[in-house]
């Protein structure tokens, strides 16, 4: 990482401030449910089934309705009209409809069936309570045994084939040192800080929805797809998130809930879900069994890999998640093997959860490979070293840059692996491991528009999002330093339907694809300037100093005021002018395999009479093309190593086997690492932009972090300790259990 | 939430006013209670809100005794005892408890009547004996891996999950109650909960009426003392087992222990079994192995808890040795081991 850790200067790369940290930390930037219409807001509290599955025959809401402050309890049979759940199947699944209150069928465990609508929170849950219901239940299918998921999904996340692999993969796991493991994941959540939240308001006209959503553009079709309302007389606005991490990448039953209650009283309804709805109300990352095969020869050269992963799809809802994908991309082998089965359940909504496939696929398979380098007696980082994959291994495409043996080699030397010191203080023993992860880059359409004003103030409006990522901040740097002004002279309008459509967050290609279509409209703009000072288009460096213009350098340099140049644009004359721009994935994303690479390094500590991990320290070597800025970047890859820490060691979400529900839903029985939980954390960025992936040379970093981070730790835990638990996650009685 | 109505109480001799207790709760930090009741398993009618007491914030002290106000906050009262070396196994053991934003608010006498976090019990759409008298215990064949090994029965196997108390259950701390009817008792901690037999939802011998004072501690806890905590994080997680211990060793034999466990009861674990076996005897590993199966002996579990018996076995087994280790190396030593 850069040795700066604050900068003044807000060009590219550059470590800069948050542009809108003063806003958050001083309360002033409005969250989706502290935006308030003109009129008054009601307040909806959900109602949820007590069963995973089964008919509703009889709701009884007259003693709620008669309660203090209650407005509305809407349920099945006064609902608006609505497009049944998940129609038109070709909108895709965050622009299908996600009908609420539909029908009496009860698709999950805590499924509304209910909405009271009143005056305050307090009146509206309570009279929730008096709500008289009777379900008749139905069997509930869930995932038991691996052997149960026998569906093929038509895809699985991210595109890929359910089934793919290459060469002879009998032979090949015939051939060496075979090693057969099975390993499990168990269900998690995405656990933002911000739980689900939606404020809407239909005036009779329009449809404008305040909520906490990663993506905006297929929000806006999911609500047209649910209520039969078009497109353009829909607003959905989310300017800022707090915490995403894939689980508001769609609308979810509060936005719904929020819209029913307002189209049918014509008021502004507000519907945030409580902590414990968030678990059955939003999605959550589905159990996985993941077998594997894995063969080498005694000198380190991987021949077989074989990765079988069967894991619950929630009815009516295509999710599969990629958990094979660390198979089939991270080392070369003779053979790849890699299948993905499902099995249909009656389970909440099963979707992306912070790197879907990534995460908990590196867990699993480079714990997997840390069995191998001991079974054939080999170094895990020499072991890694020599298995790169010079190409990817299953399409055999050139990788447009690959610098994973940097990666391990800066990233050893860093951290120390070849000078580790083993202790034993007391009852705790120290441990080191190491992993690898490799997360694809791809770029999604996205549009920006740039205006500038006659007083050198620039506007960008994009529907793009700041999920705490820093969108904010990256695309004020790449304006910046296009015009060279001062970021107190941009401002970034995001989270807004109206705005031109873009990526929206998710799938680590924000960053690119929205930073791209900025520099695009950027450049649209300074041609534009170009033209009316009347220049050749497009080639000049267009630089803004106040009012005056510079076009050019050195010699050819010539200065313009910017409101003649206004004047030029138009009659009448104008007192802004705007650009657009815009970017697609160009053949290169299609010809070049494009991965961001880490290596992670962790050593931690064990308790042998109690079997406690402690985090001691955790360095990440990652390399992600061009770095937009060294601040915002660094904490993104550090908040991933610490959810590396959380998944391998703290995150269960446990399943009640009887009926389908969670059971530890808060954030004190579902544990994830708190503060005292982190060590030290470091990382180095080896810096190489990739002009392949975009014209930024960017690639993502959003959920590179959190790849292999996990594996790194309980890898470590096996260093120190001779236990290896393969059902994750790690906690103290299976850690004791071994001692 | 159930609308209710507040009474608030400004002295103890204000509760001869309050007109009933029916369907009442005393309010004090709230972090437990303002919880329960946002969930609707508290649905008291009435708050009896403590905030304007304030003679219940003071601890006081002599030569024999420490007295703590019941609204004395964890954050005070760890500060407190942690310059006391009779009182050391409390300050750790509050210190290992929550987090220090809850801290802050949580108070003496709330945090000894706080309510398990059993799952079942926070789920309003299960069966719970403690919640609702007769519907069941979803947690027996449920997911019971923080539940309670010892002290249970067929209706409830909820774990208490206070570090605080037990600690206090180690030092034989006394709680001072009062009733509305001006009635002072003096209940030693040790038998302030009850058991929960067929009746779950009942967990203390406390009236109604009855109000938590104060709690005193004799600072008659000799030797080292150690509270080991083992949880799934090192902050903001309850107990998967815990020792409270305080062991003065002379001439290698142990004269004086004092030890409960945490997180392994449905109250907090009095293990008075284990104290008789120690006391007198020469300490060796062997010895406290042999404790340890004493107290145990009456251990059950639940299948997802099972853990806990082998891991409160290693972990007392280990806390004993550094204890008396400790002793025999520092004969006069008094309160903490404080490494590094």
């Amino acid at each position: 990482m850069s040795a700066k850790t604050y900068s003044d200067s807000y060009n590219i790369g550059d470590p800069a401030n948050r542009v809108d940290g003063h806003l958050k930390v001083q309360g002033k930037a409005r969250y989706a449910g502290e935006n308030l219409f003109d009129a008054p807001t009601l307040v909806g509290w959900i109602l949820g089934a007590k069963v995973a599955s089964g008919t509703l025959t009889q709701i009884d809401t007259s003693k709620a309705q008669a309660q203090e402050g209650v407005q509305a309890v809407i349920t099945y049979q006064n609902s608006p009209d609505q497009t049944p759940f998940g129609q038109p199947e070709d909108m895709g699944r965050f622009g299908q409809s996600r009908a609420m209150l539909n029908d009496t069928r009860i698709r999950y465990a805590g499924f509304p069936i209910a909405l009271v609508v009143a005056d305050t929170l307090e009146q509206a849950r309570y009279a929730a309570r008096l709500i008289d219901y009777t379900i008749e239940p139905g069997p509930i299918s869930l995932l038991r045994a691996p052997e149960e998921a026998d569906v093929v999904p038509e895809d699985i996340d991210g595109g890929y084939e359910a089934d793919a692999g290459t060469g002879d993969i009998d032979s090949a796991l015939a051939n060496g040192t075979r090693l057969d493991v099975h390993y499990t994941t168990p269900n998690q959540v995405s656990a933002a800080m911000e739980p689900h939240t939606s404020i809407a308001y239909y005036d009779g006209d329009t449809l404008t929805v305040h909520s906490s959503v990663q993506v905006l553009a297929s929000a806006v079709d999911c609500l047209s797809s649910t209520f039969n309302l078009p497109a353009e007389k829909i607003r959905v606005k989310s300017p800022y998130v707090g915490g995403g991490f894939g689980s508001k990448l769609g609308l979810h039953n509060d936005a719904i809930l929020a819209c029913i209650g307002s189209l049918l009283l014509q008021r502004p309804v507000k519907v945030a879900m409580s902590r414990r709805q968030v678990f059955h109300n939003a999605p959550h990352r589905g159990m996985s069994h993941q077998q594997m095969a894995l063969s080498a020869s005694d000198d380190g050269a991987i021949h077989g890999v074989q990765h079988h992963s069967s894991m619950p799809m929630a009815k009516d809802y295509a999710f599969a998640e990629g958990t094979g994908v660390a198979a089939r991309i991270n080392y070369k082998a003779n053979a790849i093997d890699s299948q993905h089965r499902v099995k249909v359940v009656d389970s909440p909504m099963i979707d992306s959860v912070r790197a879907p496939g990534d995460a908990i696929g590196s867990l699993a398979f480079e714990s997997a490979v840390d069995e191998l380098c001991r079974a054939i007696n080999m170094d895990p980082v020499t072991f890694r070293r020599n298995n790169i994959a010079p190409v990817h291994p299953l399409t055999g495409a050139d990788f447009s840059t690959n610098n994973l043996d940097r990666c391990l080699d800066e990233g050893a030397k860093a951290f120390g692996w070849e000078d580790r010191q083993y202790r034993q203080s007391g009852t705790k023993k120290n441990g080191f491991g190491v992993s690898v992860g490799m997360r694809m880059n791809i770029i999604v359409p996205s549009q920006a528009k740039i205006t500038v004003d006659s007083k050198g103030q620039f506007t960008v409006h994009t529907d793009m999002t700041d999920i705490g990522t820093g969108t904010y901040t990256i695309l004020t740097q790449i304006v910046a330093q296009h015009f060279g002004v001062p970021a107190h002279c941009i401002t970034i309008d995001l989270g807004d339907s109206d705005s031109p459509a873009s990526s929206g967050s998710g799938g680590s290609f924000g960053a690119s694809s929205s930073g791209t279509a900025v520099l695009n409209a950027c450049e649209a703009l300074a041609a534009r300037l170009s033209e009316l000072a009347g220049l050749a288009q497009g080639n000049e460096l267009v630089q803004f100093d106040g009012e005056q213009v510079r076009f050019g350098e050195g010699d050819t340099q010539q200065t313009h005021n910017l409101s003649e140049l206004l004047r030029n644009a138009g009659e009448p004359a104008q007192d802004s002018l705007s650009a657009q721009g815009e970017v697609k994935p160009d053949e290169d994303h299609d010809k070049y395999a494009q991965y961001s690479c880490a290596a992670h390094f962790a050593e931690v500590s064990v308790d042998t009479v109690t079997g406690e991990v402690r985090v001691i320290r955790q360095h990440g070597a990652f390399s992600a093309g061009r770095i937009l800025n060294h601040k915002t970047a660094g904490s993104q890859l550090k908040g991933g190593m610490v959810w590396g820490t959380s998944y391998a060691l703290f995150e269960d979400l446990q399943q009640d086997p009887r009926d389908g529900s969670f059971v530890n839903c808060d954030f004190a029985e579902y544990h994830f690492a708190v503060n005292r939980d982190i060590g030290e954390l470091s990382l180095d960025i080896i810096e190489e932009p990739d002009y392949k992936a975009c014209k930024l040379g960017s690639k993502g970093i959003g959920e590179l972090g959190i790849t292999g981070s996990g594996a790194a730790i309980a890898n470590a835990v096996f260093d120190a300790t001779g236990v290896r638990v393969r059902d994750f996650p790690i906690t103290p009685d299976k850690v004791m259990a071994g001692l | 939430m159930k609308p209710f109505s507040v009474f608030s109480l400004q002295d103890k001799q204000d509760l001869s006013k309050v007109a009933s207790f029916e369907h009442s709760r005393f309010l004090a930090g709230g972090t437990n209670l303002v919880d329960l009741m946002k969930h609707q398993i508290e649905e008291p009618d009435q708050i009896v809100d403590l905030s304007g007491w304030q003679e219940a914030h003071q601890i006081s002290e002599s030569d024999h005794k420490v007295t703590i106000g019941a609204l004395v906050t964890n954050t005070e009262l760890a500060d407190f005892a942690y310059r006391q070396p009779t009182l050391s196994l409390l300050s750790q053991a509050l210190l290992a408890g929550a987090t220090v934003q809850l801290r802050n608010r949580a108070t003496t006498g709330g945090n000894l009547l706080q309510r398990t976090r059993c799952y079942y019990f926070y789920d309003t759409t299960k069966a719970c004996n403690k919640r609702e008298p007769g519907s069941g215990c979803a947690a027996l064949d449920g997911f019971n891996r923080i539940h309670a090994v010892l002290g249970t029965s067929e209706h409830c196997i909820a774990s208490h999950p206070s570090d605080m108390a037990t600690a206090m259950t180690a030092l034989d701390a006394t709680v001072h109650t009062m009733n509305a009817a001006g009635e002072v008792r003096h209940i030693p901690v040790r038998e302030l909960y009850t058991l929960p037999g067929d009746t779950p939802h009942i967990e203390t011998q406390l009236g109604a009426d009855e109000l938590i004072t104060a709690v005193s501690i004799n600072k008659t806890a000799r030797g080292t003392q150690i509270y080991q905590k083992v949880r799934d994080r090192s902050s903001y997680a309850f107990a998967l087992v815990s020792v409270a211990c305080a062991m003065h060793v002379k001439d290698g034999i142990i004269e004086n222990i004092n030890l409960a466990f945490g997180g392994v009861g449905s109250r907090p674990w009095h293990a008075k079994s284990a104290e008789d076996y120690l006391r007198g005897k020469s300490a060796t590993e062997a010895l406290f192995s042999q404790a340890a199966d004493v107290e145990l002996s009456a251990a059950k579990g639940s299948g997802g808890n099972d853990f806990k018996i082998p891991m409160l076995k290693r972990t007392l087994v280990h806390v004993l040795g550094q204890a008396a280790s400790h002793q025999q190396q520092h004969p006069d030593h008094e309160g903490a081991i404080h490494v590094r």
